[in-house]
């Protein structure tokens, strides 16, 4: 009943919490400047275009699993820290898009994320927990790989600062779900 | 020890040898595809699910597929007038590099590694129920 009126609490907190995260977009807007001029190809305008994809993708991860009642106060508190780094990555993204005169890709409905990500399926508050993990190894890997993609070395460098946030988001979450951190180097990109 | 039981003690060994020899034989074959597994989720699974379309399209069959065939997806220009099947040495082609095989589709990828592409797509033929030859 305790932790029940204490989901409670904490899905009534989420969209409070939701609008505070575009405080920090400011924080991106000098890392968007920096980049903004270096995007000229359409190569590169292309990579960008997938990153966006994907950080909407863990957008709407973070919001539907917000509001599925499943998170514990203390969890869902870092799963809005971290919602907010996704949003301040998407507003830079798609700026840089649409600085080079492209239209940024759009999100998908929460329904198709819900089906894309199997959510329906999450029960506990460790599935979440175990889903996000993998969500971030895959951008953070993703990040990496993109990066040799890229023809402009600002680029790369925002790209590889993305690539260390979601490891920040994997490495918090593994440590939060008690699982050891691999012995082997190079966790990410190989 | 009788002759009997010698016979029946080297029976028994030859037994056991073959049956060594038998398992190094599976676990050779079931090897690539777990290792490529795990490299599955780490270099494909951001953007990748087997079952579901998320960024890219889902990989349950792509071994032996047509290219750009699943219905539900809204693939690039580019990769819809590569026309053909994905057999095991196009994958190997499109992951040494996406956007030389395709230029223009939404997938930025150059895998350097043959042996990591070999067992990533040995991952993905245990996934399509085919050798892929076709």
């Amino acid at each position: 009943m305790e932790s029940r009126r204490g989901m409670d609490l904490a899905r009534r907190s989420f969209l409070a919490r939701a609008s505070m995260v575009a405080l920090g977009a400011g924080a991106s807007t000098l890392v968007v400047s920096r980049a903004s001029a270096a995007v000229t190809r359409p190569g590169d305008i292309g990579v960008i275009q997938t990153a966006l994809a994907l950080e909407h993708e863990g957008i709407a991860a973070y919001q539907i699993a917000g509001k599925s009642g499943l998170l514990s106060p203390k969890t869902l508190k870092l799963a809005m820290v971290f919602l907010g780094h996704h949003q301040m990555h998407r507003d830079a993204l798609a700026q840089l898009v649409s600085d080079a005169g492209g239209k940024p890709v759009e999100p998908k409905t929460d329904a198709q994320y819900i089906a894309d990500l199997q959510l329906g399926s999450l029960k506990t508050e460790s599935d979440v927990v175990a889903l996000a993990t993998t969500l971030e190894r895959g951008a953070a890997t993703a990040y990496i790989s993109q990066v040799a993609a890229l023809s402009e070395p600002r680029l790369a460098q925002l790209f590889a600062g993305i690539s260390a946030d979601e490891a920040t988001h994997w490495a918090t979450l593994h440590n939060a779900a008690g699982t050891p951190i691999p012995i082997a180097a190079f966790l990410f990109g190989r | 020890m009788n002759s009997l039981q010698t016979k029946r003690n080297r029976l028994l060994v030859i037994a056991c040898l073959l049956g060594e020899v038998l398992c190094a034989g599976c676990a050779m074959a079931i090897e690539p595809a777990a290792e490529g597994h795990t490299l599955y989720q780490n270099q494909c699974g951001g953007c990748h699910s087997v079952e579901t379309n998320r960024i890219g399209p889902r990989h349950r069959g792509v071994v032996g597929r047509r290219i750009a065939s699943v219905p539900d997806y809204d693939y690039s220009p580019a990769l819809k007038q590569l026309g053909g099947v994905w057999t095991p040495s196009r994958l190997d082609l499109w992951l040494s590099g996406t956007q030389k095989m395709a230029p223009g589709s939404r997938m930025y990828l150059a895998l350097d590694d043959a042996e990591q592409r070999r067992l990533i797509i040995a991952y993905l033929q245990s996934i399509s129920g085919t050798d892929g030859s076709k």
